[in-house]
């Protein structure tokens, strides 16, 4: 089995939901500079949601799978999405014209506050998201992809690209792009800037919710802080890419999903002290018996997200796709 | 002056403790190039910020054809008919001259969220509407060759044209235009004051901040004077241009005295 290519297919599925969530970050931040912590939650509610809904339906009747999930997503995103516009609308537009750093920590607070109450609902145990869906493998060039990764990858490949023709080609999409590069200006010029804003909240989170959704498909388990991991290797994603930029965000998941899966692969590989075995005699004689003595084994896998953020923050800021920043015309 | 249109009625501003507008009235009549002069600071600037919601006065109101204007809610004063301009120049700098203008048609169209996923017959229509009239208006103020030209690359005159299609593209019976001419060579002045008087003609009222004085004794039908957030005088540019008051506010009393 190639595992280059097997480990870039497992990134790419990773990637394209980090992608999905990191488009919630990105459009929020874009639109009034605030990174919505919360988000993350929003994204573990819509897995819940969905897994209510699949468990009920999927015992009962005789409905074909496909029609199952597809009830899953179609209850989990209009509650995500009223759930969005309630947190901006209760949590983030009173504190409009506050300094930065109050909404910020108003979201981290959201962000603790859905946990709990998920933590109230759903309990603390991992639950089993029910894998009613058939789930072939296919062989592909030495490495296999299943039918759940095809429509992880295809589901947001779809989404991304009808956002981006939301956000450029409609008359909604420009009234955000108006109100994100200068709200004052964006008022002056008759466009709603409460509505825009509360609007973007309610397709982030609608996007998020799809998300929750193929996570659950993916590891075939949810539990009440999926969405905190998720949500903070989503947030790394998006300031890869640049925060504010959607195409970006896309770019940012993509790679992040990529880097995440391939260093998990070699991680075990490069940090085999057995490379160096001559150094000691007794790691020498140990390597003769083991054959390996593995420093850093995959069970690091969350590390790279944040290593990635690290490096860009000290070498690129603005991330790869980042905009100098400037108000003026 | 013919029938009146926007009222402005005893408006008073404060920033602190300094009086930036103290109780500032004026009437613009339909149809009128009205031009509000008068030195640095005197508050100008700020009375157009009040008239188009972007501050809130401390007292007074302001009535556009005898209804009051939502001063709280800029996008509802914009939708009443106020459309402006700015002094430094503030355009969506990364989106092209077409979708600026574009930016301006929202409020007089309609399509939402759900049309727009779904892309039904009438929101296409729609969009092809917004982006013909959008065509049309940078025609009307002379970019239409720049129209997919990103903002902050067009040269500051077109920019400043690209600003009032902007304006104009919110249909405003008042088109509020802050030294529109500021940064303009001669031969952009004149065009700037062409275009000025065809609005006009083609039925929108025109407010003018302007320190240019040939073109605002050349274009206005009226005019009035602010010095530091009094009005000092108001009437006809030739008589204004004539008052002591006036002349003591730009030059000094002794000036005002010679003359």
């Amino acid at each position: 089995m190639d595992i280059f290519l097997q480990q870039l297919i497992n990134g790419l599925t990773l990637g394209s939901v980090y992608a999905v969530v990191a488009l919630g970050y990105t459009m929020v931040y874009g639109i009034i500079q605030l990174i919505n912590f919360a988000h993350g939650e929003v994204v573990m509610i819509g897995g819940m949601v969905a897994l209510w809904t699949i468990g009920a339906l999927a015992g009962s009747a005789g409905l074909p799978p496909t029609v199952v999930v597809l009830a899953g997503v179609a209850s989990a995103v209009p509650v995500c999405m009223l759930l969005g516009w309630s947190i901006e609308r209760a949590a983030y537009r009173p504190l409009r014209g506050a300094p930065r750093l109050a909404p910020l920590i108003t979201a981290i607070g959201i962000s603790i506050i859905l946990q709990n109450v998920a933590l109230m609902i759903f309990s603390r145990n991992p639950l089993p998201f029910p894998q009613i869906l058939p789930n072939p493998v296919f062989e592909v060039a030495g490495a296999t992809i299943s039918l759940v990764q095809i429509i992880i990858i295809a589901t947001c490949l779809l989404l991304m690209g009808g956002l981006t023709l939301l956000v450029y080609r409609t008359r909604l999409g420009m009234a955000m792009r108006a109100t994100s590069e200068n709200p004052a200006v964006a008022g002056l010029m008759g466009i709603p800037i409460d509505r825009v804003i509360s609007t973007t909240f309610v397709i982030g989170a609608g996007l998020g919710a799809v998300a929750g959704v193929l996570n659950g498909l993916y590891y075939g388990i949810v539990h009440y802080t999926f969405g905190a991991m998720l949500g903070l290797k989503a947030f790394c994603a998006a300031v890869l890419g640049g925060i504010g930029n959607m195409a970006g965000a896309m770019l940012g998941g993509i790679l992040l999903g990529v880097v995440e899966a391939l260093g998990t692969g070699y991680i075990g590989e490069m940090t085999d002290l057995c490379h160096v075995g001559f150094l000691s005699t007794a790691l020498a004689e140990r390597c003769a018996r083991d054959g390996h003595v593995v420093l850093f084994g995959s069970n690091y896998q969350d590390v790279f997200a944040f290593l990635v953020l690290i490096v860009v923050l000290v070498f690129r800021p603005s991330g790869l796709l980042g905009e100098r920043v400037s108000d003026r015309a | 002056m013919s029938t009146p249109l926007l009222d402005v009625l005893g408006v008073v501003k404060r920033f602190g403790g300094l009086t930036a507008l103290a109780e500032v009235s004026l009437t613009i009549g339909r149809g009128e190039i009205y031009g509000l002069i008068g030195p640095n600071g005197a508050g100008k600037t700020t009375l157009f910020n009040v008239l188009t919601g972007l501050y809130v006065p401390d007292a007074g109101e302001v009535r556009l054809d005898d209804a009051p204007l939502p001063l709280k809610q800029p996008h509802r004063v914009v939708r009443a008919g106020v459309a402006r301009t700015f002094q430094n120049i503030r355009l969506f700098a990364n989106m092209t001259a077409l979708e600026n203008v574009m930016v301006g048609r929202h409020l007089r169209t309609r399509a939402g969220v759900f049309g727009a996923m779904l892309r039904t017959a009438a929101t296409r229509a729609e969009e092809k509407a917004i982006a013909e009239r959008a065509h049309a208006l940078l025609h009307y103020v002379g970019v239409e060759r720049h129209s997919n030209v990103i903002a902050r690359n067009l040269s500051y005159g077109d920019q400043r044209r690209l600003e009032i299609a902007r304006a104009l593209a919110t249909e405003p019976r008042l088109l509020a235009l802050d030294e529109p001419a500021a940064g303009m060579n001669p031969t952009e002045r004149l065009a700037l004051g062409q275009l000025v008087g065809r609005i006009r003609a083609d039925g929108t009222t025109v407010l003018l901040i302007e320190h240019d004085v040939k073109l605002v004794m050349g274009l206005c039908d009226r005019v009035a004077v602010l010095d530091y957030g009094k009005r000092i005088a108001e009437g006809a540019p030739r008589e204004v241009q004539r008052d002591p008051a006036v002349i003591a506010a730009y030059l000094g009393v002794e000036a005002a005295h010679a003359a």
